[in-house]
């Protein structure tokens, strides 16, 4: 579907006003497609070229040679209880050895996770930082849906102090695609990005396009919005970091896939040139990707004082193409919540009747599946912290920030805990980027486990 | 000993099904799609049949279009020594389905025919038992248990009452039940082998099967949407409201 029209629009409570498309947002010439539906297009023609492709198999863990250079990549075991005990059918991970080993999981992929920290890759970049985006596509009532239109918006349910926004994808067969973005630097431990994109759907404007309506799939993601200063060093013996493993996402574009096929066609030059990893970074940093990068460095960091200031910045930035010499700094998301003593932030919330009525109502528009029987993949390696100083600290956010209410508190004959609705995961990533103790670790579930997004 | 399991490419049991807007079948677009479990059911079992001395090879078969090759690899890698793909672009009914199982019968000489018991889309559960008419062998349907012996199998089934066990000669069709084990998960370096089996093709035409559809569908509805349902205070209050309805 190619796009047709942009519109860039501020929401206060109830009312709308236009402002002028930011040129980075403008997609003339551009096209929406699911990018799920664009991988499974693409699957069977990379098949045909020679290439094995193993969907259901996670790579669960790198392999190292004896010089410490990764060799490839540890499938995780299949067939494992909860308890960590072998099943009947139980299948041992095998390990694949590759020359050059191309890390592309996208977002605070767990294996890049790893690898950033065995051969600390970001020692010279300002830390990473994230948002969270959530998107539901919709089945609308015939003649509503203006194919190839897309629509932004910023403000309204969000306070100036939380980065982020909404966008509306008008696509074929009377579908839209609504979706909202939150930065993970939000302050407020008591915020819930996902009650916000509830919120953003009740704005009068959006009401009358989506009441009636139905929703076809729903899903969240972890996105990486830390651009140039962030970017760690792309390279170590025997592998590389392309996409948003690497983390090429543009943000004023909110758009990474052009990013992520350039950097792809990049590690295939480096790895038919030189046969090595080394000289990767270099590579990449001389390209255009970086250039695209470096010209937007300063937008995502001009808005930590607010949307409007944000705004100013962004303005400079783009009418100087990047060119100040100056570079804004990248701070750690999870570092940035205030302490709640008592306080509680008042947002111009709406009384809500548009489905899903709660996150349990929307994954299951995520077709989501875990083997109820197989460990836990989401570890709290500290639960001790939990209940000493995080509950009273910032009220346990990780019972907010996850959209599909992974994380539940309980409380029992054993005392308080928090229990891990494991089979929920979406596999966004959020948890493992904004607990504020950095105690929870995503790993790969059995392979094959997920969400089954459709047209997504 | 041969056997022969057919298999039936169907929307994966994880997603939630969607009716297309027209009413004219359910939405397969960008959809995941998997062996019918019980099939897969059938082709495990007839693979443990095999490990265990008792057959010497597994033929995987399918009807339909070329995606369906999808699911014959799959079978493949699972254990199953080749695959016949019957090609056809038009959508099979259980009694084409059985005529053509039967012309493979004829070619192949397998001594059990194993199919799931029914297809998760349509949930016929015909084309077992019409094969068994058609061949004119003896069936044991919804198999929770079954055990070979003397050019017999012995097969325990599920029924309303408790479980029922039949002897039956072979050759015969046998229809896994959902019990009757848990399929293995494919190995990674048996996908690589599984590209290096046969998969023989045959055009549906060239089988000389009457095919046509007898069945016409009309329409597709998905099931009313329910009410929301309430909350009372007391038993008191329910019974007084399921007698205003009547219902009591």
């Amino acid at each position: 579907m190619p796009a047709t029209s942009d519109d860039f629009v501020s929401l206060s409570k109830t009312g709308s006003r236009k402002l002028p498309t930011p040129p980075q947002q403008k997609n003339h010439g551009n096209f929406i497609v699911s990018l799920g539906a664009m991988c499974a297009w693409l699957a069977p023609k990379a098949e045909a070229l020679g290439v094995d492709l193993f969907p259901g198999f996670a790579a669960a863990d790198l392999s190292y040679d004896d010089d410490g250079a990764v060799q490839g990549v540890i499938i995780g075991d299949m067939g494992v209880d909860r308890e960590g005990k072998e099943k009947d059918n139980y299948v041992q991970g095998i390990e694949i050895r590759a020359p050059i080993t191309v890390l592309g999981e996208g977002a605070r992929g767990h294996l890049t996770k790893r690898a950033i920290k065995k051969y600390d890759l970001a020692a010279d970049a300002d830390p990473q930082t994230y948002g969270i985006g959530m998107k539901e596509l919709w089945k609308l009532p015939a003649g509503r849906v203006k194919p190839g239109h897309i629509q932004h918006t910023i403000g309204w349910p969000l306070p100036s102090e939380i980065y982020g926004g909404s966008f509306v994808y008008h696509m074929d067969k009377d579908r839209v695609a609504v979706g909202f973005v939150c930065a993970l630097d939000y302050k407020d431990p008591d915020f819930s990005p996902f009650e916000a994109f509830q919120q953003f759907k009740h704005h009068p404007m959006m009401r009358e396009l989506l009441e009636g309506g139905e929703i076809l799939s729903a899903g969240a993601r972890a996105i990486v919005e830390g651009g140039y200063q962030s970017l760690p060093k792309v390279e170590m013996p025997g592998a590389i970091l392309i996409g948003d493993s690497a983390g090429l996402l543009n943000v004023p574009k909110i758009k990474g896939t052009h990013q992520a096929m350039k950097s792809g066609m990049l590690a295939a030059e480096q790895i038919v040139e030189s046969k090595s990893s080394q000289g990767f970074d270099a590579r990449l940093r001389n390209s255009d990707i970086m250039a695209e990068l470096k010209k937007v460095r300063n937008i995502r960091p001009g808005f930590h004082k607010g949307l409007w200031r944000g705004i100013i910045t962004a303005g400079i930035e783009t009418a100087t193409a990047g060119k100040l010499p100056r570079t804004l700094s990248n701070h750690a998301d999870y570092q940035q919540y205030r302490k709640r003593n008592g306080h509680r932030f008042d947002y111009e919330f709406v009384d809500r009747d548009l489905p899903p009525r709660d996150r349990l109502a929307s994954v299951y528009f995520a077709s989501t599946e875990h083997d109820e029987n197989q460990p836990i993949h989401l570890k709290i390696v500290e639960p001790d912290v939990c209940f000493t100083r995080c509950e009273e600290e910032y009220g346990n956010p990780c019972t907010r920030f996850c959209p599909a209410s992974v994380y539940e508190k309980v409380e029992d004959e054993g005392g308080k805990r928090i229990q891990v609705n494991a089979a929920n995961c979406v596999h966004c990533k959020t948890c493992d980027i904004a607990d504020p103790y950095q105690v929870i670790e995503w790993v790969t579930p059995e392979g094959g486990s997920g969400p089954n997004y459709i047209n997504l | 000993m041969k056997i022969l399991v057919p298999i039936k490419r169907v929307v994966d049991y994880n997603v939630r099904v969607k009716v297309k807007s027209d009413g004219s079948g359910v939405e397969t677009e960008g959809v995941k799609m998997s062996i019918n479990p019980f099939d897969e059911i059938a082709l495990e079992e007839a693979l443990r049949i095999k490990e265990a001395g008792n057959a010497e090879e597994v033929i995987v078969c399918s009807i339909g279009n070329k995606d369906c090759q999808q699911q014959l690899r799959t079978g493949l890698a699972m254990g199953a020594d080749r695959a016949i793909h019957v090609v056809t672009d038009g959508s099979v009914q259980p009694l084409a389905a059985a005529r053509v199982l039967l012309k493979l019968i004829e070619k192949e000489g397998p001594e059990i025919v194993f199919l799931g018991k029914q297809a998760i889309d349509d949930d016929n559960s015909q084309t077992g038992q019409m094969l068994a008419a058609l061949w004119d062998r003896p069936q044991a349907t919804f198999a929770s248990k079954v055990e070979l012996s003397d050019g017999k199998a012995t097969v325990t089934r599920e029924v309303d009452a408790g479980l029922e066990t039949l002897e039956v000669d072979l050759p015969a069709v046998l229809t896994s039940d959902l019990r009757l084990n848990e399929p293995r998960f494919v190995k990674l370096p048996d996908i690589m082998k599984a590209k290096r089996k046969p998969l023989d093709e045959i055009a549906l035409d060239e089988l000389d099967v009457e095919a046509a559809a007898r069945l016409e569908l009309t329409a597709y509805e998905p099931p009313p949407k329910r009410s929301g349902g309430r909350i009372l205070e007391s038993a008191r209050e329910l019974v007084d409201e399921l007698k205003n309805k009547g219902l009591l």
